[in-house]
């Protein structure tokens, strides 16, 4: 592989470039780079520079090695009238409020540039969903293939001239023979076996192309896009205000509803420059940590379901404290799964009345919490077999977490202390007092007991919320601030926003052509980085540590697919 | 069930497993359904009715999720809902042990022909529920130009539950109607627009077929998606 370490001298960040107390200077980038800029422009979120195309790598090797942005968040591509465009979110994962913006434009006529997967792992993945849906090709890329789409289809369907209309033809090719791989030659016994897309250890449908070389993992490949339903085309057809809020709910579909509403909303509200009364911020905090916790218990009890096929125990128990919190979320806002509760500006309505018996059933459940909590400390983590199967499997090493850019619980079991909620403020959560949980021990272990900690801390949050709110003065419950009937954001106005959710950095970028809907809508999605590890995770490793570590990343198909 | 609760005088510790079950009159094969019956220990039933009322008491669900909506399908398996107590038994993960195919969510390009495998893979008599509106019409995705519209597109259901998503009671309602109606012996009309596996080689000529004949073995099993055509 082509990687090298970040920052090869333990230098210290003063003498990263264009680093300072009060943020970025862009300046002094522009300077770094020199040459290699060709253009300037603000976003919201951060300053873009404009680059040509052949010189992706030696730019993004500068600002990751000289000016320390080991963090690249998202790439966006677009179309546009006269060109194409590959967009590279760049962050710190020391300070993700530190920002930079690479555009790369290129020709309509020959959509080509430079591949970036030498600087940043992740940046495979990314590129083949950019080739796949608006149709840039990347050279230098390892494997430039379709990946959400089937390898058949015709055209680019994120692309300007696309006919949604047009017939396809899918193909349903047979398993490969195992035995045909397996005498390649004399010396090899090497057998591929497919795991997936129907199998009830991927979450969903997730097709695995595995080789095994005896009982281990010779190479795996994650194959994705059976459930890629088009959600970026949705948002893009609909209006700010309120057409576009249900969606995020199916993205991240474990109950972490709110969460990913909220990073629609963070970033629309940026973009449109809406205020968000306090009393609301409080509410979608708790919202938002609720729905964690609803997250975190069914990643819980489904690992528990694929390490030992606990059906009857632990993943019950997990359905059962789900069950409670799902009801306290039906009672806030008026659904079990897809709440469709945030608004821009606000929230859609108060707590329910009366308020002080919904206090009541939230402090009961937050008094039960902490012998809940034991009780799967005592029956899963504290437990002999479940240690065997995942101390020390799935070993994910800091630095090569950076590089595929992973987030949430995943980096945070690699002992990298980055939670947006605290690193990149926003709601309410600057006000409260929670801690960052971080282990150190990078394996499947790591992961799971990050998760049942963090509950912890949710629950921390929420108790807090639920103080705050019961105090608020009556006559202040402004749940919603004013916002124009039609939403039209200034035209080529560009945000990228992301927040902290479940599963990590969901991240949205949205650019504005001045019409009530988004020209461009794009997801940055924290189970499609989070995948993209597992390779590292399981080269090497038995089948069943393979199934763990899968476990552990806690990915939601409708998440990566999108 | 623990012996300490007991008031110490009113029984010895140990009983033995006879003496505990043999307490009053041994009545185990008194069922209530021979009291119902009076004194002749028969029934008189046709054998297919008998075999319809098996089949919908006795429901092998595969274990099969897609989307958000099997997420709620967990929920109706698992506590509180515990569909099982309805005789619509434990999930299997092999279509070859499964009576019911429920769909739980938005079908797409690629993953449509795996699941007409799957479904073709469920020995006979076999049944489909479909779950939320994505298997309806493809729901808040209608419009996406992956999503296939509704699950009838590509094979036959028997029970539509509508709700993005349904909630678990609805879930187990739609299963109790289709237990109804198979003890009865109702089946459904097929109202399948097909979306069939075909070989490569005998979908008809056109221009894509043409500019594809490089890339597909003419023995490759394909799914042809005509979208214009789909409601
Ligand atoms: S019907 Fe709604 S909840 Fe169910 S899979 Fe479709 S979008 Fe998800």
């Amino acid at each position: 592989m082509s990687l090298e370490d970040p920052r090869d001298t333990e230098e210290g960040r003063q003498e990263l470039v264009g680093a300072t107390e009060e943020g970025v200077d862009y300046d002094a980038l522009e300077d770094l780079l020199g040459e290699h800029v060709t253009g300037r422009e603000s976003h919201v979120n951060a300053e873009a520079f404009v680059i040509r195309p052949d010189e992706v790598q030696a730019v993004l090797f500068a600002l990751r090695d000289q000016a320390g942005f080991d963090h690249l968040s998202n790439l966006s591509a677009q179309e546009q009238e006269d060109r194409y465009e590959s967009i590279y979110h760049l962050k710190k994962y020391d300070d993700p409020t530190q920002e930079v913006t690479v555009v790369v434009p290129t020709s309509k006529r020959d959509p080509r540039s430079q591949s970036a997967e030498p600087v940043y792992r992740t940046a495979d993945w990314h590129e083949r969903e950019a080739y796949d849906l608006i149709g840039i090709e990347y050279d230098d890329h390892p494997d430039l293939r379709r990946i959400l789409l089937p390898e058949t289809w015709q055209g680019h369907p994120m692309g300007l001239d696309y006919d949604k209309d047009q017939p396809q033809v899918v193909s349903f090719e047979n398993h490969a023979n195992p035995l045909e791989e397996d005498h390649q030659d004399a010396e090899s016994d090497t057998m591929f076996i497919n795991i997936g897309p129907h199998h009830p250890a991927t979450h969903g449908v997730l097709h695995l192309k595995t080789v095994l070389d005896g009982e281990q993992i010779a190479d795996v490949e994650p194959d994705i896009g059976y459930l890629h339903r088009c959600e970026e085309q949705m948002a893009q057809q609909g209006k700010y205000k309120k057409e576009i809020m249900p969606y995020p709910d199916r993205w991240d579909y474990s109950s972490a509803g709110i969460l990913n509403e909220w990073s629609y909303a963070r970033a629309a509200e940026d973009l449109a420059d809406l205020e968000v009364p306090e009393y609301a911020q409080v509410i979608r905090t708790m919202g938002a940590e609720l729905s964690r916790m609803a997250g975190h218990m069914l990643a819980v009890g489904t690992f528990a379901l694929d390490v030992y096929g606990d059906f009857t125990a632990i993943f019950q128990y997990a359905f059962r404290d789900r069950e409670k919190i799902l009801n306290l979320l039906e009672d806030l806002t008026g659904q079990r799964l897809m709440f469709n509760y945030l608004r821009l500006g606000g929230v859609a309505w108060d707590l329910p009345e009366p308020r002080e018996e919904y206090f009541e059933k939230l402090r009961d459940f937050l008094d039960e919490l902490p012998q809940t909590v034991e009780e799967y400390h005592n029956l899963l983590s504290s437990n002999e077999i479940f240690q065997i199967r995942c101390v020390d499997t799935g070993v994910l090493e800091p630095d090569v977490a950076k590089s595929y850019g992973a987030t949430g619980p995943v980096a945070r079991g690699s002992g990298i202390d980055y939670d947006l909620r605290r690193d990149d403020p926003y709601g309410y959560y600057p006000e409260l007092d929670w801690d960052v949980i971080t282990e150190d021990g990078c394996d499947n272990y790591a992961r799971v007991l990050v998760r049942l900690q963090e509950v912890e801390q949710s629950a921390r949050i929420i108790e807090q919320c639920v103080d705050l709110l019961a105090e608020w003065p009556e006559e202040d419950r402004e749940i919603q601030s004013n916002v124009p009937r039609t939403l039209r954001p200034e035209e080529d106005a560009e945000i990228y926003r992301a927040v902290e959710a479940a599963k990590g950095e969901l991240g949205i970028y949205i650019r504005s052509d001045g019409t009530d809907s988004p020209a461009r809508f794009k997801i940055r999605s924290p189970c499609f980085s989070n995948l993209q590890t597992l390779p590292e995770l399981s080269e090497g490793e038995y089948v069943p540590d393979m199934v763990a570590s899968l476990g552990s990343l806690d990915i939601i198909l409708g998440e990566v697919d999108r | 069930m623990s012996s300490q609760d007991r008031p110490a005088d009113s029984k010895p510790a140990v009983q033995s497993t006879q003496e505990s079950r043999m307490e009053g009159t041994d009545d185990r094969f008194n069922s209530k359904l021979r009291e119902a019956f009076g004194s002749s220990p028969f029934i008189l039933t046709k054998f297919d009715q008998f075999m319809n009322w098996v089949r919908g008491s006795s429901m092998f669900m595969l274990q099969f999720g897609i989307a958000c909506c099997s997420i709620e399908m967990m929920s109706t398996y698992a506590i509180k809902h515990d569909l099982d107590r309805f005789g619509s038994g434990v999930p299997r993960a092999s279509p070859r042990q499964a009576d019911v195919i429920i769909v739980p969510g938005t079908i797409v390009s690629k993953f449509a022909p795996r699941m007409k495998r799957v479904y073709d893979q469920m020995p006979e008599p076999k049944f489909v529920v479909s779950m939320g509106s994505c298997t309806i019409s493809g729901g808040p995705f209608q419009q996406g130009y992956n999503v296939v519209k509704g699950a009838e597109e590509v094979i036959p259901c028997d029970i539509h539950v509508p709700g993005c998503p349904p909630r678990p009671e609805a879930l187990i309602y739609g299963v109790a109607k289709l237990q109804e109606r198979i003890a009865n012996g109702e089946s459904s009309p097929v109202t399948v627009k097909p979306y069939e596996l075909e070989q490569f080689g005998d979908l008809e000529r056109d221009e894509l077929v043409d500019h594809l004949a490089e890339d597909i073995d003419q023995e490759t099993l394909v799914m042809r998606y005509n979208w214009a055509d789909s409601s």
